[in-house]
């Protein structure tokens, strides 16, 4: 495992009606994807990866579920924002 | 292990089409591909092995793109699943798994990728949350994108079919549905689905036995294997030994000479000895079950279960997709009457993002018309759809679950309001519909006198009213067997109902299982019961039943019933009294309790 991942975390609440869903998941997955490290979602401990639609629908994330973002490098930062942004712009729904 | 070798296994599910066949099992895999092999990989084409899934997941994907441009911008919720589709092609759990399975087990893509598939189609299963279960549906699909191309041109699926067979599949799509040719189909069974499920509704409309909710059905079944399948008792015998064949042969024999007894007149009033006329409805749940209520006779529909719009799914139904479908089973019916029932669940419940807040005991909760009264706007939404379906024939409208007079003039005021709009904007509507309520609730039958000045008809829901007066939860198999329609209690409730009625001349219908059972029958006449609704497939024995009554003899029995002591002594009394009705059938089971309903029903 790398490097502590509270440094390089971002919170956010999911405002969407329909929660972190497929469509949602695959938003973010997208954006996972273009990252150099490991992006997880975290919800009460549980992490996912985010670059995964499955391992984030598994966490089964309802509206108003608050999840953590993070990343293993600091390099992803701009990709934790971008992640952070889309799910409190309610993935544009 | 050993093969089991043509060993006689019996195996039990919901009865879910009535009728009996025997025949040779054509198994249907899970997406309705034909069963995939499975073969080891040597060592030195494990890399070819990873580049054929590699290049079928590619060409998925440009098939799926391919798909996504041509779809025109008014589809843009079709393109969005798809695009979803095509990123979950990439996804570790799906892609990565597959891959990391070929390499460790040494096995073909296919293989592979099934058994990625299923556990994460498991995981989905498990999940509390409705939506998310249904997830796995998009799962399965973009793994059978895949297990296509990796197939090839040896790919076959239900449209295949070229013999006579018995189906046996996990369950069937509307889609896998609409392909196959069914007059090659003698019956199904499959591993999920209840009497609700589409393949049931399917093989009931058209009368080929079906077998539901058969665990393990498509693990233990295998391709041509002789089976014979009771659609009535949910029996299905893999391999049967000669003594079970001959025993299949006579009920089917059985079944087919009662049925035609049954069947024949059915499209004939229904009258007692003494012309008593009785009204005999079906209770549907999806519009497409209004076929079977045709097909077996059906007067109308007496109970039209509106929750299925709202389960499972993203969002409140709106106003146009519920009025559509209302619409559809209104026109067709036309102009025999359709009863609607307003939602009776907890319709946040059902709906997937509120699904955290569970209910202690959910059955004395927030359902029915609590909800609605308290969610005064989707109650709205659903009795506009209602009031502008019945421009299109006879409707009525019923409300659940109620159990205080101040909550069915709540109701009326809301269903005249929006009349009061619907007639503003000038939509096409229909305003004076009969407004009934379901008597499900033991507060209700104490009232039942106030009530009927009130509405304009009763509706009995049995199974409801059963649980709450014996305080039984059907659920709970420790005193499920203590669930008695027959309990003198119950009886004295429906005459206090019936009486009720008649006293300010409404009208007094019942609706639950017990409606549908013929065994019944003396007893709901005697009471005065004039409309049963039941499950289409019930109607015909119902039917045959109360053409062999007579109306008066049964008030002289329902009297006698009123004073037993206990459901065995009304049990006794029924078979003393109707020995040569029933005894003349004994050989021939009683049609269906379709019973496992999940206690939301009535």
């Amino acid at each position: 495992m790398s490097s502590s991942p509270e440094k390089f975390s971002k919170n956010a609440v999911i405002v969407n009606e329909l929660g972190l869903h497929a469509r949602s998941a695959a938003k973010i997955a997208e954006i996972a994807r273009t990252a150099k490290s490991k992006i997880w979602v975290i919800r009460d401990g549980e992490k996912a990866d985010a670059a995964s639609i499955i391992d984030m629908l598994a966490l089964a994330c309802s509206k108003g579920t608050r999840v953590t973002i993070s990343a293993d490098y600091s390099e992803d930062i701009e990709i934790l924002n971008r992640i952070k942004a889309l799910i409190q712009n309610g993935f544009g729904e | 292990m050993p093969e089991k070798e043509s060993r006689q296994i019996i195996l039990k599910g919901i009865g879910g089409s009535p009728g009996i066949c025997i025949g040779k099992a054509y198994l249907l895999d899970k997406e309705g591909v034909d069963v995939i092999k499975k073969y080891f990989i040597p060592g030195e084409d494990l890399k070819s092995e990873k580049n054929r899934f590699k290049s079928a997941v590619k060409k998925a994907k440009d098939e799926l793109h391919g798909i996504i441009e041509g779809i025109p911008d008014d589809l843009r919720e079709t393109a969005n699943i798809l695009e979803t589709h095509a990123v979950l092609l990439k996804d570790k759990m799906i892609y990565g798994k597959t891959i990391e399975i070929i390499e460790k087990e040494k096995i073909n893509a296919e293989w592979a990728l099934k058994k990625a598939v299923s556990d994460i189609r498991d995981m989905f299963k498990s999940m509390s949350d409705p939506y998310f279960r249904e997830r796995a549906a998009d799962i399965v699909h973009v793994s059978e994108l895949i297990t296509k191309n990796l197939v090839g041109a040896d790919y076959s699926g239900v449209r295949d079919i070229d013999k006579r067979v018995i189906l046996v599949a996990d369950d069937l799509s509307p889609a896998e549905t609409s392909q196959i040719q069914l007059e090659r189909v003698m019956g199904f069974v499959t591993d999920r689905g209840g009497i609700t499920s589409h393949t049931g509704i399917i093989a009931r409309t058209l009368e080929i036995p079906a077998v539901m909710g058969v665990d393990l059905a498509t693990s233990l079944i295998k391709n041509d294997d002789l089976m014979a399948i009771d659609g009535l008792t949910g029996e299905v015998v893999v391999n049967p030994t000669e003594e079970t064949l001959v025993r299949f042969v006579k009920h089917k024999i059985a079944y087919e000479a009662r049925r035609a007894v049954m069947t024949r007149g059915i499209h004939l009033p229904t009258r007692t000895l003494d012309d008593c006329y009785i009204q005999i409805m079906g209770n549907i749940e999806l519009p497409e079950e209004v076929v079977s209520v045709k097909n077996y006779g059906g007067d109308g529909i007496g109970l039209y279960r509106t929750e299925f719009q709202y389960l499972s799914r993203a969002g409140f139904p709106t106003e146009y997709e519920l009025f559509d479908k209302y619409r559809d089973v209104v026109e067709v019916m036309a102009p025999k009457p359709v009863t609607i029932r307003t939602l009776d669940i907890n319709g946040d419940k059902a709906l997937t993002y509120h699904s955290t807040a569970q209910e202690q005991n959910p059955a004395l909760g927030l359902r029915g018309i609590r909800y609605c009264l308290k969610r005064t706007d989707v109650f709205k939404t659903q009795l506009r759809a209602i009031l502008r379906a019945a421009a299109y024939g006879k409707v009525r409208i019923l409300f659940p679950m109620i159990s205080d007079c101040g909550e069915i003039r709540e109701a009326r005021r809301l269903l005249n309001e929006v009349a009061d709009s619907l007639e503003k904007e000038g939509a096409g509507f229909r305003r004076d519909i009969e407004v009934g309520i379901m008597i499900e609730v033991p507060s209700a039958v104490i009232m039942a006198d106030i009530m009927a000045k009130e509405v304009d008809f009763f509706s009995i829901g049995t199974n409801d009213l059963i649980q709450y007066s014996l305080a039984i939860d059907r659920g709970n198999r420790h005193v499920a067997h203590l669930y008695e329609p027959l309990h003198p209690a119950i009886l004295r409730m429906i005459k206090t109902v019936s009486d009720a009625a008649k006293n300010s001349g409404i009208k007094v219908f019942m609706c639950g299982e017990m409606a549908g059972v013929p065994l019944y029958m003396p007893v709901l006449l005697g009471l005065g019961i004039t409309e049963l609704s039941m499950n289409p497939s019930s109607i015909p024995g119902v039917k045959y039943v109360i053409t062999c009554l007579n109306h008066a003899d049964t008030e002289a029995f329902a009297k006698t019933a009123l004073g037993q002591s206990t459901a065995e002594d009304v049990k006794t009394l029924l078979h003393d009294t109707y020995e040569d009705i029933f005894s003349g059938s004994a050989e021939i089971p009683i049609p269906a309790f379709h019973g496992e309903n999940n206690g939301e029903d009535n």
